[in-house]
């Protein structure tokens, strides 16, 4: 055995049974779990914040809450959407759950930084969340907190925002180096970094580019509250500072934040299909080789958010084209996916359903993009619903649609009981049509000139926000079949058996849920973890150690 | 009295604790190349300030004087030496000599650091004296800050070097904390460049 065993660092203190997951754990899988219950509870406030702009906004009169504070919701909404619930998800919750089992290691390489990681996430959430209540005014900058705006609305709580994302910002950073080091200096040994599971590759990228551009939005926001408590004038054109200095600095780190947001939804989606088509995965290599050039590009397209802010004309050449290239290897990726479901034995449960809608939506998400990419587009459209209906095709219908098809395929694996199918299948049809109506109509309402973030809007734009506001009640209702499956399946749901899907991936060659070192003796050697159709019975599927299902009292 | 320093045994069946201690310097190392991008960040953040402003030195400033930072850079680069030379008598086995030179590098970091104190109080401009004050105490203070932690965790690891036998199993703080030295030191020479050597605009 030459993997660490997390029974031996903290023998006898870390708490057994459902308090674990309550406890400063280091064990991964729990606080895997721990991110994805916590993030859930955050998409629920911020969908509820959604529910608001978009009740808001079912008349061009600003009647169901004042201008301010559609403001502060919008700004909460953004802010808890991307730092409180995708990427702490994407990244903490699949990332340390599976992570450990694709390189055959019994934790991550720094189960206590791990455990740091997650516990910085909820009092950042409830600092934020509190800012509202406490200091008056929460912050009304939008989540970009762009001078001067963010200098001239009230101070505390554009600090209390700025201290949040701090400490989110530091979560992000502990949790990449530990990604990183764990994917490269944890694997068991014979196992070859070309032979690992495609979700480590994006782990990878994502946690270079969450070490390598993080920092960047921290010292930023160092500077912007040096502006805001001492006065200093960096990003304040009154005192001779340079407003633009700060959207480069600030989409040095969230123009890659997007990849950081959708990378690990990538590994994700190429995990599940596999498994559910019966086939390999189509162009192991390319896909690699394409998360390695979405991760160089993705540093060097920022400025594209900057067409407007008098960027200088090479400036606008370069980033329109450095941004029109990220689309060749996302394109391989579409398409690998495509060659992977093509031919294969689909089962079309959840977790297939909701997948394939990320591709459907994904590729739209991505069209617009390079539609945006193209500065003369890009000046029409800047600043209104068309940017808003992109970059929700990317985050929702890209991120949180791996999300829902994650938890759908991986479930089994928490907690050992199957998710209910027919609750699945209602909670994909209301997902994937109220996010359609919600957000296909703001296209049009940016292209005729309707701007972002105003409460009010003119008359002619009412149908089309009616439409989308009924989008969002849908996606409200959509919420209510999941979490009655979740928590019924948790304590009801049927048995799942270790390996419902008959996957080859390390993660089901043990009992569902895992034993707390993971495997009872050694890590399985996978060096073909797509091998369907290859190696029929190459493993002992039946091989099962140390069961305990999630709520059945012992653990 | 030198005491011999003893070569790390493995620990038994090749387990976690041997193999997780190299891994504290990989993380430690992802660390740092995530804080030089913060350096980066301001670095950044100053050429460009710099080179968009219309007034950039605050009014009754010429410029910097920049003969006792040349003596403190001298000072914080020879402080490299010094943490070299030090390493390298820990790997000859020589624990006194590592302490020697150990102590004098943090001498000369905490030199630097009065170096730093008195040139702040002898300038005739503050943090909020526009941007040039700005980035400029923002620059150099956040670096003061690195080396006061770096003379911090050297006094950390000279004292756990008198705790018998802990240097047994490994000096990956002496390491780490070596590393974060030149870290900060290479920090400094782009810092000098670009504040005290490029000063026209």
């Amino acid at each position: 055995m030459t993997v660490a065993n997390p029974l031996e660092l903290e023998p006898g203190l870390q708490p057994q049974g459902w308090l674990r997951y309550l406890s400063f754990s280091l064990d991964h899988k729990v606080i895997g779990i721990q991110y994805l219950v916590c993030g859930f509870l955050f998409y629920l406030v911020g969908g509820a914040l959604a529910g608001v702009i978009r009740t808001e906004l079912a008349s061009p009169m600003s009647d169901f809450v004042g201008r301010d504070t559609y403001n502060e919701v919008l700004t909460l909404h953004g802010t808890i959407m991307i730092f409180l619930w995708i990427v702490p998800v994407v990244n903490g919750a699949f990332g340390n759950y599976l992570i450990p089992f694709y390189v055959g290691a019994r934790d991550m390489a720094f189960p206590r930084l791990n455990a740091v990681a997650f516990w910085l996430i909820p009092p950042a959430g409830l600092l934020l969340i509190s800012s509202y209540f406490l200091a008056g005014a929460a912050s009304q900058s939008g989540w970009t907190a762009y001078p001067p705006l963010s200098l001239t609305t009230p101070a505390a709580g554009q600090i209390v925002w700025i201290l949040s994302v701090l400490l989110l910002g530091g979560s992000s950073i502990f949790g990449g180096i530990n990604f990183i080091a764990t994917v490269l200096k944890l694997r068991r040994p014979g196992l070859k970094l070309m032979q690992l599971p495609m979700f480590c590759w994006a782990m990878l990228g994502t946690s270079i580019l969450v070490v390598l551009a993080t920092p960047v939005l921290a010292g930023t926001l160092v500077m912007l509250s040096f502006d805001i408590i001492a006065h200093t004038g960096f990003f304040n054109p009154s005192l001779g500072g340079n407003v633009v200095v700060y959207q480069h600095l600030f989409w040095f780190y969230s123009h890659p934040a997007v990849y950081i947001m959708v990378l690990p939804a990538f590994g994700l989606v190429s995990e599940i299909l596999p498994v559910h088509a019966r086939k390999p995965l189509f162009g192991y290599t390319t896909m690699v080789y394409s998360i390695m050039a979405i991760v160089v590009l993705g540093l060097v397209v920022w400025a594209h958010h900057m067409f407007t802010s008098g960027t200088p004309p090479w400036m606008r050449l370069f980033f329109t084209i450095a941004t029109s290239f990220i689309a060749v290897p996302t394109g391989i990726k579409f398409f690998n996916w495509l060659a992977t479901l093509w031919g294969g034995k689909i089962a079309l449960n959840s977790a297939v359903l909701f997948s394939c809608a990320f591709i459907f939506n994904f590729v739209f998400g991505g069209i617009t993009g390079v539609a945006l990419a193209q500065v003369p587009f890009d000046i029409h459209v800047h600043d209104t619903y068309f940017v808003v209906g992109h970059f929700h095709y990317i985050v929702y219908g890209g991120s949180v649609f791996v999300i829902f098809a994650s938890l759908y395929h991986w479930y089994p694996k928490f907690t050992g009981r199957l998710l209910n199918e027919d609750l699945g299948r209602l909670h994909f049809v209301l997902t994937f049509i109220g996010f359609n109506l919600c957000f296909a109509p703001q296209h049009w309402l940016g292209l005729n000139g309707m701007p972002r973030r105003v409460a009010e809007y003119d008359p002619a734009f009412t149908t089309w926000n009616q439409v989308s506001s009924v989008g969002a009640l849908l996606m409200a209702i959509s919420t209510l079949p999941l979490l009655i499956n979740v928590v019924v399946t948790a304590f009801r749901g049927p048995v799942a058996g270790d390996n419902p899907w008959n996957a080859l991936t390390p993660e089901w060659l043990t009992s569902s849920p895992p034993p707390v070192e993971n495997w009872i003796g050694e890590a399985p050697l996978v060096t073909e973890p797509y091998g369907y159709g290859e190696h029929p019975g190459g493993f002992d599927l039946d091989r099962i150690s140390g069961r305990d299902l999630w709520s059945s009292g012992k653990s | 009295m030198t005491t011999a320093y003893p070569t790390p045994t493995p620990a038994p069946e090749g387990h976690h604790a041997e193999g997780h201690e190299s891994h504290n310097l990989t993380g430690f190392i992802i660390f740092l190349c995530s804080e030089s991008v913060i350096f980066l960040a301001f670095f950044s953040g100053y050429a460009l300030l710099k080179t968009s402003a219309l007034d950039w030195l605050p009014p009754g400033v010429d410029g910097l004087e920049w003969q006792m930072p040349l003596i403190n850079s001298i000072v914080l680069v020879s402080s490299s030496g010094t943490i070299y030379l030090a390493e390298r008598a820990m790997a000859k086995g020589s624990l006194w000599g590592f302490r020697a030179f150990w102590l004098l590098t943090m001498a000369l970091g905490a030199y630097f650091l009065y170096g730093q104190a008195v040139e702040w109080s002898s300038l005739k401009f503050g943090f909020t004296s526009g941007t040039f004050g700005g980035t400029f105490y923002l620059l150099t203070g956040f670096h003061g800050l690195h080396v006061a932690t770096g003379v911090f965790l050297m006094t950390l690891m000279l004292i756990k070097s008198f705790i018998p036998g802990n240097y047994k199993g490994g000096e990956q703080g002496v390491q780490a904390t070596s590393l974060f030295w030149h870290f900060v030191d290479v920090i400094w020479i782009i810092l000098f460049l670009l504040i005290y050597v490029w000063q026209r605009s």
